[in-house]
This record gives structure tokens, sequence and C-alpha cells, in this order.
């Protein structure tokens, strides 16, 4: 089992939730999160004074699958997400030592 | 022009009607000036006069109600303009302020504005409102325009908006105690008296060339600009906002409030002006709504492109404040402007407004909402207006609106620094470090304005 962790652009999100559930993942996690890689931030002006806004908003989605999916979620992520502009995101993908199904208490693959 | 029915002004009324009765009776000429011309109110309700004193009496409890309004409007423009974890704090002040402004003006707000004593520096009723003479209090006898109660409670409503100008000027870091103490002594006891030098018939109106301040440029805004003023002086500037010389924004976080309280704002103004008037006469109340809104748009007009040019951006909070400072700027001469004045006046108050935004920042003294260039700028701009332009335009005029700014100024912001200067002694007026950074809806109130909604910059 592994999780995958994937970085996007927000407005990416319903493309990306598609090709994912076209591949047969069933559920996700999704966050709002701000962050910058190598794309910089803009400024912006308020009342007469000047910042830089270097954060910038994302969308973090967190995937539990089995290993025989990894592969193929991880390029359905990375196709649908891609715009080839600069701030397209990043996928990481980690092992996972348990996964627990609450309402069932269900262990392991089954729980996934 | 606003002026309260004095003793003198009903007794010259009363002997007005005698003299006309003593022409066609001799049998009255016993009765003296003491007579009122109607026997009770039943009387007063057949009389000729009943109907169009209703009218006025109607349109100037409307006014009432749109004065009231604004301070829903000074609520959400606060609280649009400062930060989300300050907001339950921001309408706190907001709501306690007309609360307590209507009760002290009712204890003795009114009586120390309006003494019955010509010419004064200072003069008191007593405390207390109410009627012993229903004729003479509640029919034209009292004033063509309105009864006793209804000059009782438009002008409270007006004593609270000049208290509340101060608490966007001091939010995000003043104790909220201190605050409400200093507020109350304000609207009881500071603004009644200045409110008296003019309205109340006090020395600035007995003056060779009165001063003139139709609705309040001076009286209410660049008193509550003053009393602003005194307070973020001692107060100092948010934390973060002035470091290393660098302006350092801090964002308000709902334009969409701001926007909602500037137009609640504009509508209160038809009430704000349009009753000052004080009756319902058509011309008069006609000329003023329209020089007030032609202001009020050539001063968001004005704002938008100045920051347009300027900032190379067109900033909507500026645009806001702009409207704001062109009603404040017509404020004091709304009734002598032709359309072309009243424009030009909101145009430069719009300008003036942004350069003063940027000033204040400039000498790092922090003002969230833009109140000391609203109200106390444009207050003064809107004040030396009149002796610029329209009816009373002129260097005698000139000269008498300087000495009442003057003369305000000096004794609101005296006074205002003093309150706050002992209770900054007695205990501090901002809140600890700590609090400011966590926001002031969990120090001073231990609550949150937006509880399902998280937020990332606590």
């Amino acid at each position: 089992m592994k999780l995958i962790i994937a970085i996007i652009k927000p407005f990416k999100l319903e493309e990306v939730k598609q090709a994912l559930s076209e591949i047969g993942v069933e559920g996700m996690t999704v966050t709002e999160v701000k962050g910058f890689g190598r794309q910089k931030g803009h400024t912006e002006i308020y009342r007469g004074s000047e910042y830089t806004v270097d954060f910038l908003p994302k969308v973090k989605l967190e995937i539990a699958l089995p290993d025989e999916l990894i592969a193929k979620a991880v390029d359905a992520i990375v196709n649908a997400a891609k715009t080839g502009k600069i701030g397209d995101g990043k996928v990481f993908v980690m092992p996972v030592d348990e996964v627990v199904r609450i309402r069932t208490d269900e262990r392991g693959e089954a729980a996934v | 022009m606003k002026q309260r029915s004095t003793h003198l002004t009903s007794g010259l009324k009363m002997l007005g009607i005698f003299m006309f009765l003593a022409l066609f009776s001799s049998a009255f000429a016993q009765e003296a000036a003491e007579a009122a011309p109607y026997a009770d109110l039943a009387a007063f309700s057949e009389s000729p006069g009943f109907s169009l004193f209703t009218v006025n009496n109607v349109w100037m409890m409307l006014a009432t109600a749109l004065v009231f309004i604004m301070h829903l409007g000074f609520a959400t423009v606060e609280s649009g303009l400062t930060q989300s974890k300050n907001t339950v704090n921001i309408l706190f002040k907001n709501t306690l302020i007309p609360c307590i402004g209507l009760l002290t003006y009712a204890l003795c707000g009114f009586n120390l504005m309006y003494p019955g004593v010509a010419g004064g520096w200072f003069a008191f009723a007593g405390f207390g409102v109410g009627v012993t003479d229903p004729v003479a209090a509640l029919t034209d006898v009292y004033n063509p325009g309105y009864t006793y109660w209804t000059d009782f409670l438009f002008q409270g409503m007006f004593a609270a908006t000049a208290a509340t100008i101060v608490s966007g000027a001091v939010a995000e870091r003043i104790k909220l105690g201190q605050f409400l103490i200093f507020s109350t002594l304000f609207v009881a006891i500071s603004y009644p008296i200045t409110g008296y030098w003019k309205w109340g018939n006090g020395w600035l109106n007995t003056m060779d060339t009165p001063f003139y301040d139709f609705a309040g440029s001076s009286l209410v805004h660049s008193v509550g600009g003053w009393g602003a003023l005194a307070g973020v002086l001692l107060l100092g500037p948010r934390l973060g906002k002035y470091r290393n010389g660098k302006v350092f924004p801090i964002l308000g976080h709902s334009m969409p409030l701001a926007t909602i309280g500037v137009f609640l704002l504009w509508l209160g103004w038809f009430g704000f002006n349009g009753g000052s008037v004080l009756s319902a006469n058509p011309g008069l109340t006609s000329l003023v709504l329209v020089t007030t809104c032609l202001a009020a748009a050539a001063g968001g007009v004005g704002a938008a492109f100045t920051s347009w040019i300027v900032l190379k951006k067109p900033d909507l909070s500026m645009a806001l404040n702009g409207i704001l400072a062109g009603l404040v700027g017509i404020t004091a001469g709304a009734d002598q402007m032709a359309a072309v004045s009243a424009t030009v006046i909101g145009l430069i108050a719009g300008i003036l407004v942004v350069f003063s935004v940027l000033f204040f920042d400039k000498l790092q003294i922090d003002d969230p909402v833009g109140a000391l260039s609203v109200h106390l700028v444009c207050g003064i701009f809107g004040t030396l207006a009149v002796g610029i332009w329209g009816n009373l335009a002129g260097t005698a005029q000139l000269i008498s609106q300087l000495k009442g700014i003057v003369a305000i100024g000096i004794f609101t912001f005296a006074f205002a620094f003093v309150v706050f200067w002992v209770l900054k002694k007695l205990g501090g007026i901002r809140v600890s470090a700590e609090e400011e950074t966590e926001g002031l809806d969990i120090g001073e109130h231990g609550n949150e304005a937006y509880p399902d909604f998280t937020t990332a910059h606590k």
C-alpha cells in the first residue's frame, strides 16, 4: 500500500478527480494549501503599500492505494494536472504502514 | 442651517401670534406672552398648521431612521477593512456605541447641546429628557419642523455617529473596556459641548459672521476625527505595520462587507443631510439630497482615478473612502452649494483622501480604515469649503470657519487626548502583543466571528 500526495493547481481538481475515477480510484482527501516551488509569487498593492505574495494557492490530494494501482494513478494525475506552465505541482509517493476502515475495522489492503 | 428652537425663538413666535390676535381683539391683551396659541393637543390637531407640521415631523423621523442605519454601515465598513480575527471586537464596539450614545444623550447630552442659553461656551439644562407641557413640546410651538421627541432622537443619532468614527481608527489593538470608557465620556460630554457652540446657539453661532456647519463636517466628522487622532497617537501602530521604514499592508478581510458599509452610509446620508434641513421643505431637501449625492459620486470617481494614476492600480478601498470623503466634504454646506460646486467639493475631497491615507502612513500613523483621512481631513476641508464656494463664500465666512475649526479642534483633541492619556496611565489602552497576534476576538471576547472557517493567518 502506498500514499500518493499530489500538489496541483486548484482549477485542475475536477479534471484530476475525473481521471482518477476512470481508472478505478474510489476515494481521496483534498486540502486547500499554499505553496511555491520555482514559480515566483507576484506583487500586490493595498492602500498604497506594495507587498509580495510568495505563497500561491494550491490543492493537495491524498490517496491511499494498493501497489498495483500506483503507477496508473500517478500517470493519470500528471496528465490531467499538467498545463505546461510553471507551477503545475508535484506528486509524491510514500509507503504506508497501516490502513484501517473505521466503520468496519478492516485492516490492510481490504481497507484501502 | 441647523438651529434648534430656543426659548427665545418660541417666545418670539408666541409674541408674534399674540400681536396678530391683539389687532383683532383687545380681550387677549391681558394674556401676555405665556399663552400658547393652542389650548391643548386636540385643538392643535384641528388647526390649519397641523398637516404641514405632521408632514415635516414624519420626514424628520424618517431622516432619524436613515441616520440610525449608518451604524450598520460603520459596522460593516470597519469589519470589512480589518482582519477576521478581530471582527467580533469591531462589531461589538459598533453595537454598543449607538446604545451608549443614545442613553447618554438622554441622560445629559441633549441638554448640554441645547441648554437654551445663547452665545455661551458651556451651559446645561439638567439631566434627563421629558415633556411637561405637551403643547409647548409636541406642536409647531416647539418648532415648525418637529416635536421635542423627534428633535431629541434625531440629534441623538448624530451623537452616536461621532463616537463611532473613533472605533475604526483604533481598531485591532485597543482594549475594549478603555475604549468604551473613552467613548462614553466623549459622546456624553465633549461632543455636546462643541455641538452647543454652533447648533445649540452658542458662541460660534452668535459671532458677527456666524460659523456655518449645515450637517456636521466639523461638529460630527472632524470631532470624531480629532478623537481618533488622539487615540491612534497614544496607541501606536499595529504590530508589523511599519518595519525598517517600510509600510507593510494589513489586508482587510472582506471587500464585500466594506462595500456594503459604504453604500449603507451613503443611504444614511440622505437622512444625515436631508434631515438637517429640519423640515420637509421641498426646495431645500431636494437640493440638499442632490448636492450630497453629487459630492459622493465625485468623491468616488476622484479617489478611484487618483489611486489608479498614483498607485498604478485602481484601489477599491480607496474608491470607497472617496465616496465617504465626498459626503463628509459636502456636509458643512450641502444647502449652500450649486450642483457644480458640490461636484467640485466632492472631487477634491476624493483626491484629498487618497493622498491623506498615503500621508498618514508616511508619518507611521496607523489608521486601519482611513477614518482620519475621511473624517478629520475632509471634515476640515468641507468646513472651509463653505467659505470658498456657494452662497456664503467670502473672506469673513472663511475666517469664521477657521475660528470654528481651530476652536473645535483644540477642545476636542485636548479632551480626547487627556482621557486616553489618563486611561493609558491607569492600566494601558493597548492589548498585549500576544493578544494582538492571536486576535482580539479571542482575547477580549473569548469568541470567534467565523468559527466554521479555517483561517490561514492566525
